[in-house]
């Protein structure tokens, strides 16, 4: 490959989803020499699909609620696996960085008096997410979009990372390529923040876009910092399941918070039925209370509202008891029990989804709803208040960082999430640039080799299609690495995956280096194979169930695996992915003490 | 099985459409067909997607010669002989296959006034009444398919005025800044400054296509026009631009 372009920044921030965008504001904003690329267009990423809303103890609706009770909530929804100051940080935070996205131009929904409003959600004691209907991530993105690109930063849109580099420990850089024309850039950038997103696209079920593939996982892996939590894998309870070609799309849990009820075949309310003990103190156990506490607080919350990893599991129990509805999900009915209306006023992104992609008029038949593999916990560990991984300058936020969630994420906790950690990492990636006097070097070597890699699939002899060895492993996972997990079945994906990098070495690409999605896909295939076997190594090693990950040769939870992460590196010789356990960090007494009524 | 009759522009501006025969199943979308092409048999086939809900706005194309999104167009609505042609936006330079080059817009939302809201309450909140937002609401509700650019005259037929019109995507985010009931952003500024709001003649074509069913024309275009005239010749305001020199 002849040449390619440089440039050299003092931050470099890659991806640009609600993370990446608030690292980048803060880091522009502090007069450093920014860049951002996302591999979409600018407001195409991921977070633009949110829904439901973003999570933020503002007390609006509720006054009783504040950063106790939400860190609390959050704790519990992770099974106590999360990393307990970034839950307390995301807590005390999240409500500012709300207001502070009204500050640059959202229109959240109103409460009469005019404050923001905010709604129920699965695990959130109080009604506490922030929205506009059911298009919050739209609002949100396009907001952060909006500031950032007067801010002054270089964006590269339709740009992919493909590796970082280093010069000793240091990060020093990142090489990628532009879609449109397929030439290689080399940055050389002070320090990098990761904002890649999320990973859904291993699976065959999910609500994850093409850019889904883990890249951001993978590149920090290859760079050899550390992955946390990566077994817990939230599959959401409600995607949509037919007709074959939307299955998988997102129903928000907005659905529920708002009125809607899940049932099975008989129209039974099943969810009565799986209320576990750490939770039955506080949840409604008749239809009359359930319904009682849309609007009076005294009464209990209803089990529809379960967090999102009891109520995935529920629905496949029901599912495989053949309890389920015609196209092997169960119902969502709203419209029976809110009017037309209010369904239309609530939700009118998913009126329109149903309407339009299954014909199905939400405000007069139920839903049809599935397990949909959507968002990962687990990710690259960082510090709490920094972002900083265990490679010196480089930084992770959003979804492809570990240890906020736990075991099992809440709904709305992580459009929080993005602006709370997004910020803290924008900074923490500014104060580290300012620290370091001179640009690090690339290795003009390295750079080379890469190019060449790169373009490999084009030379091939090999005959391998992209999108078949995409699909092979979507499949691969979605049945040994699901919602339910043995460690015989996930022994087949490890050998599969094995088998699989071997077919992806043998890829084949057609056409030429101009926007070429058949190339892409072939290069994204490495990232996916690797986060793919980092997600089944860590899964075979918890050997317990627990939030976001179950097993069924460990159903229970265990005592012994409560205390710790289970820690994934690749090994910079042989590229081999290992899992070991190490201790959780301790939260102080003061913290412990509101935990101590349960 | 049924089996789709696609008609696919394929190259860049020297390229040509070509015939393809694709199985689909039910409930298909007109974005799945392409996909299934591209898996089996046109792995370079370059096209745009995110969200295959609607959401995202990247799957724009001109459907049988109408602007709209792929992923929203349900193949049930074909009759089953009917060849579907599939074409890239035709307002935006190609640049390869069902991409073009969509930069112009982003050039344009560089120039687009930011808020400058009034200081908060006393207590850190903001306070707006629903109804007040109502109209913004619907404002940003624009998922930036740029389907409105592409069916609009203005630049369809004359790519030279893209320097000096906006386009009515851009009304729209206009049109949000101008009616935030708390901006602060002296209101001149935002629909004096050359946004081309002139060669608008409300044809209201952008309006037909906007799959948010955003009413570009009546709730954007019209209302700035409006104030536009206002403000030129309100008498006081005349009077108090020669007093304080402003422009
Ligand atoms: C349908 C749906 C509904 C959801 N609803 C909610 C909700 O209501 N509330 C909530 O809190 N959460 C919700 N979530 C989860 C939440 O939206 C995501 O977790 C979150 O948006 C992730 O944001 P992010 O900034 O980490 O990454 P993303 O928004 O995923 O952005 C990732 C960015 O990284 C870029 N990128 C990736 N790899 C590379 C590479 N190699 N090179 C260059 N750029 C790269 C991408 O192009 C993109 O710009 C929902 C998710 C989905 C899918
Ligand atoms: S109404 Fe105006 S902006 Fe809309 S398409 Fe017609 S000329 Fe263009
Ligand atoms: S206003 Fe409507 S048609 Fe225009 S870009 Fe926005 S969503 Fe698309
Ligand atoms: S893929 Fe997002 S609008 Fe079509």
């Amino acid at each position: 490959m002849a040449g390619y372009e440089s440039h050299e920044y003092d931050v470099l921030v890659i991806g640009a989803g609600g993370a990446g965008l608030r690292a980048a504001i803060e880091a522009s904003a502090r007069g450093l020499r920014t860049a951002l690329v996302s591999k979409s267009l600018l407001g195409k990423a991921h977070t633009v699909m949110a829904e439901g809303g973003i999570a933020a103890a503002m007390g609006n609706v509720y006054t009783e609620d504040n950063w106790q009770v939400h860190f609390r909530d959050t704790m519990r929804g992770g099974k106590m696996l999360n990393n307990w100051r970034m839950a307390q940080l995301h807590a005390q935070e999240a409500p500012d960085r709300v207001r502070e996205l009204e500050e640059w131009g959202a229109l959240f929904d109103r409460t009469d008096d005019g404050r923001i409003l905010q709604r129920d959600f699965g695990g959130h004691r109080y009604a506490r997410l922030a929205h506009v209907g059911d298009r919050t991530g739209l609002e949100m993105i396009r907001t952060l979009q909006q500031h950032a690109v007067h801010r002054g930063l270089d964006v590269y849109q339709e740009f992919t990372v493909n590796r970082l580099f280093k010069d000793g420990d240091r990060i020093a850089g990142a090489v990628g390529y532009w879609r449109e024309s397929g030439e290689l850039v080399a940055f050389s950038a002070k320090a990098i923040v990761l904002a890649t997103g999320g990973l859904g696209k291993i699976w065959a079920i999910t609500s994850n876009s093409w850019e889904g593939t883990g890249d951001g996982h993978a590149l920090a892996m290859y760079a050899g910092a550390d992955m946390i939590d990566m077994e817990f894998v939230q599959f959401h309870p409600t995607g949509m399941v037919w007709p074959p070609s939307v299955r998988g799309i997102l129903v928000t849990e907005g659905v529920r918070g708002d009125g809607g009820t899940l049932r099975n075949a008989s129209g039974e309310r099943f969810m009565f039925n799986y209320v576990p003990p750490m939770f039955a103190a506080e949840t409604a156990d008749s239809e009359a209370e359930a319904d009682r506490w849309y609007t009076d607080r005294t009464a209990r919350r209803t089990p529809d509202l379960l967090p999102s990893d009891e109520v995935a599991r529920a629905i496949n129990s029901e599912v495989r008891a053949g309890r389920g509805s015609p196209h092997g999900g169960v119902f969502l009915d709203i419209a029976s029990r809110r009017d037309a209306d209010y369904i239309q006023r609530r939700l009118p992104s998913m009126y329109h989804q149903f309407k339009e992609l299954a014909g199905v008029d939400i405000t007069r038949e139920p839903m049809e709803v599935g397990p949909t593999c959507h968002y990962a916990m687990g990710g690259v560990r960082v510090d709490a208040e920094t972002g900083a991984t265990t490679v010196p300058g480089l930084f992770a936020a959003g979804e492809v960082a570990g240890g906020m969630h736990g075991s099992n994420r809440l709904g709305g906790n992580s459009l929080s999430d993005l602006v709370v950690f997004g910020r803290r990492a924008g900074v923490g990636a500014a104060d580290y640039a300012e620290g370091v006097e001179a640009m690090p070097t690339l290795d003009a070597s390295a750079v080379n080799e890469r190019a060449e890699l790169v373009t490999a699939p084009f030379e091939s002899d090999g005959k391998e299609n992209p999108y078949a060895v995409h699909e092979a492993l979507r499949d691969l996972m979605q049945v040994n690495v699901g919602i339910i997990r043995t460690e015989s079945d996930m022994q087949v994906a490890l050998s599969g995956i094995h088998e699989l990098k071997a077919r992806a070495a043998a890829v084949k690409v057609e056409g030429g280096a101009q926007y070429n999605p058949g190339w892409h896909l072939a290069l994204d295939l490495e990232h996916m194979l690797n986060v793919a076997e980092a997600v089944t190594t860590a899964a075979i090693e918890r050997q317990e169930s627990r939030g976001g990950h179950t097993r069924d040769d460990f159903p229970g939870p265990s005592p012994e695996f409560a205390k710790v992460n289970v820690v994934v590196r690749r090994s910079e010789d042989d590229g081999a992915i290992t899992a070991t356990q190490e201790p959780l960090p301790q939260m102080p007494a003061e913290l412990q003490r509101l935990f101590e009524e349960d | 099985m049924p089996v789709a009759r696609l008609k696919v522009w394929r190259g860049g501006d020297d390229g040509a459409y070509e015939d393809y025969e694709v199985e689909y199943e039910e409930g298909m979308v007109v974005l799945d067909v392409v996909h299934r092409l591209q898996a089996t048999q046109t792995p370079d086939l370059a096209v745009r997607w995110n969200c295959k809900a609607g959401k995202c706005g990247s799957c724009s194309a001109e459907i049988n010669g109408r602007p709209q999104l792929q992923c929203m167009q349900r193949m049930e609505q074909y009759p089953e002989d009917e060849v579907i042609q599939i074409a890239p936006l035709k307002t935006f330079p190609l640049i390869r296959d069902l991409v073009c080059d969509v930069s112009w817009n982003y050039k344009i939302a560089k120039t687009i006034p930011e808020f400058q809201l009034t200081a908060p309450d006393q207590d850190g909140n903001r306070r707006m009444a629903q109804i007040d937002i109502d109209r913004g609401q619907e404002f940003r509700k624009c998922i930036e398919c740029y389907l409105c650019q592409d069916v609009c005259h203005v630049i369809r037929d004359h790519p030279d005025n893209k320097d000096d019109f906006a386009g009515p995507r851009f009304f729209v985010q206009l049109a949000n800044v101008a009616m935030h009931p708390l901006d602060t952003n002296p209101r001149r500024d935002t629909v004096d400054h050359g946004f081309g709001l002139e060669y608008c003649n409300i044809t209201k074509c952008c309006t037909d296509v906007c799959p948010e069913h955003i009413k570009i024309t009546d709730n954007a275009i019209i209302p700035l026009k409006e104030r536009r005239v206002d403000e030129f010749y309100d008498p006081l305001r005349i009077i108090g631009r020669k007093f304080f020199g402003k422009k």
